[in-house]
């Protein structure tokens, strides 16, 4: 990382009190505008891919739902879905729309959060605590279904370990109608308020040729008029069967980022109820013996887009690489398309408009053995992955 | 009962340090101070530096690069304050237990600099927003 000694630089993190997790940003500013931004994170990186090396095929969901704590339905899912696509074994229907539904919760109860965390962070804290208020039913019916609020634990190789239960599913419907005019107001209040027009519009522009070039996902993409989305590029459990659209916005500023976050949280009611009307009855497991020798990817919309993971089996009971790669990691650099330009006071509105994850994002961080200090540079990487090539192919 | 712990035990201001967590925990905690939880009838407060706050909320494996931010943190922090260690990662490492960019739980950390660290812990994965209130209740009782 280049300090420049003319320009001066404001520095934010790792501990700061806006965003939760440890993360470093360097804005180098001109006056009040942002020239240039630098990211340095790594501060929450764990390890999570060698761990799984080490966990059994049937232990790695309840490690993977912990990668983050707010995609903990999403990653599982992935990484199930690319162990079934190695084992060819496909789920029963019942266990699918499963899925789908506590997915799609998952979207609501994330869109939502974020929602209220953008009113916090620029300072209207009615929006903060009244989106995280109707928050709160949405964890109680995942906890009700899977009988946990966050890290579910739901899915498993070959469909899902709980059934929702018959009984509990007209409360589910009821609950969802209530939300859904919660929602429906917390909606037409947000897109309405002068405040949040003054305050987030034409901020943060992400024109649709950057998010090409970034090739960012999700929400951020749709937002700036490119419109992906896993669920419908390559449905995966059930949404192939289910009616709904994909939410796009032209405008690609922060307040297009919120309105599509919460359309989204409509179109995720809307699915839920067709799922619960449409589901068959039957079994929601199927057995599941050995995973033979191969390779397989699963690609899941998670709330903030897509992730993808890449499994690789030599048959016996663990994975021998497991790959995962998280949204946050292709949105987070287009901050350097968007910060830049903006004045300093909406650079964390900004930042926080991708709906960053930074214990998603990060996968890996070089350490000197001897000196512990951190290495990043080019030449570094290139120099030790060259040795690594060598060491393997003196191997075999 | 030394009026510095008289005083800690009124009104605990908090500062949140996430040292590794899978975010999970951090929601729990800033669910607390939402309309359903609401600790600030308590006068528990999330504050915006350490140099402020009487307790510290450690979420999260300590990392390699966290452990040094960990203990700054720490020592920023007015004598005496109590350290929650909330959820299974904070407590014994949880399921990271084999990472290798983990260095330890928050106990180990905190030990090597200050032996005398009051320190309480929450566990569960992550634990409800009623299982940490119950704790910073219990642990201020313990005082
Ligand atoms: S205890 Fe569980 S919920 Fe909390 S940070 Fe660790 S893995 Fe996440």
């Amino acid at each position: 990382m280049k300090i420049s000694m003319r320009k001066p630089v404001i520095p934010v993190g790792p501990v700061h009190p806006l965003q939760e997790e440890m993360e470093y940003f360097q804005l180098t500013i001109d006056g009040e505008i942002v020239t240039d931004i630098d990211v340095n994170i790594a501060y929450n990186h764990r390890g999570i891919e060698e761990i799984s090396e080490t966990l059994q095929f049937d232990q790695v969901p309840f490690l993977v739902s912990r990668i983050c704590g707010i995609c903990s339905a999403s990653h599982p899912l992935a990484y199930v879905q690319a162990v079934e696509e190695i084992a060819n074994i496909t789920p029963p229907e019942r266990a699918l729309y499963v899925r789908t539904i506590i997915n799609e919760l998952e979207r609501i109860h994330s869109h939502i959060l974020w929602a209220g965390l953008a009113g916090h962070f620029i300072g209207y804290e009615t929006v903060f605590m009244w989106a995280w208020k109707y928050r709160e039913p949405v964890l109680d019916l995942l906890e009700e279904i899977t009988g946990n609020r966050n890290n579910y634990g739901n899915v498993k190789i070959g469909g899902c370990r709980e059934d929702i239960k018959p009984d509990i599913i007209p409360k589910l419907l009821k609950e969802l109608d209530l939300l859904e005019k919660k929602m429906d107001m917390l909606t037409k209040a947000v897109l309405d308020d002068p405040i949040l027009h003054a305050r987030l519009k034409g901020v943060g522009i992400l024109t649709k040729e950057d998010a090409i070039k970034y090739a960012v996902a999700g929400p951020t993409a749709r937002a700036s008029g490119v419109p992906i989305d896993v669920r419908r590029d390559d449905p995966y459990a059930m949404y192939g069967a289910l009616d709904w659209n994909v939410i796009t916005q032209e405008e690609g500023d922060v307040f297009a980022k919120t309105v599509v976050r919460l359309l989204e949280t409509l179109e995720a009611i809307k699915i839920i109820r067709q799922a619960l009307k449409k589901m068959p009855d039957g079994p929601v497991m199927t057995e599941v013996k050995d995973i033979p020798p191969g390779e397989g990817c699963g690609h899941v919309e998670a709330p903030r887009g897509e992730t993808f993971h890449y499994v690789r089996s030599d048959g016996g009971n663990r994975p021998v690489r497991h790959k995962a790669r998280a949204p946050s990691y292709v949105n987070v650099p287009s901050f350097k398309a968007s910060c830049i330009g903006e004045e300093v006071s909406d650079a964390m509105i900004t930042l926080a408009a991708v709906d960053p994850c930074y214990s998603c994002t990060e996968r890996m961080a070089v350490l000197d053995s001897q000196t512990n200090a951190l290495i990043c540079g080019f030449e570094e990487l290139l120099r030790l992955s060259r040795e690594k090539t060598e060491r393997i192919r003196k191997g075999i | 009962m030394s009026w510095k712990l008289w005083s800690l035990k009124k009104s605990p201001w908090v500062f949140h340090v996430n040292t590794g967590a899978c975010n999970n925990c951090d929601i729990e905690v800033v669910n607390c101070l939402t309309p359903k939880f609401d600790v600030e009838r308590f006068g528990i407060k999330l504050v915006g530096t350490p140099r402020h706050a009487d307790a510290l909320l450690v979420t999260g494996v300590v990392t390699r690069q966290a452990a040094p931010r960990l203990i700054r943190a720490y020592q920023q922090t007015p004598k005496p304050c109590v350290v929650f260690a909330i959820g299974a990662c904070a407590c014994n490492l949880g399921i990271f237990r084999k990472g290798y960019h983990v260095v330890g739980p928050v106990d180990k950390i905190l030990r090597e600099v200050d032996p005398n660290a009051i320190i309480a812990y929450v566990p569960g994965c992550p634990p409800k927003p009623e299982a940490m209130i119950s704790g910073v209740i219990k642990a201020l009782g313990a005082i």
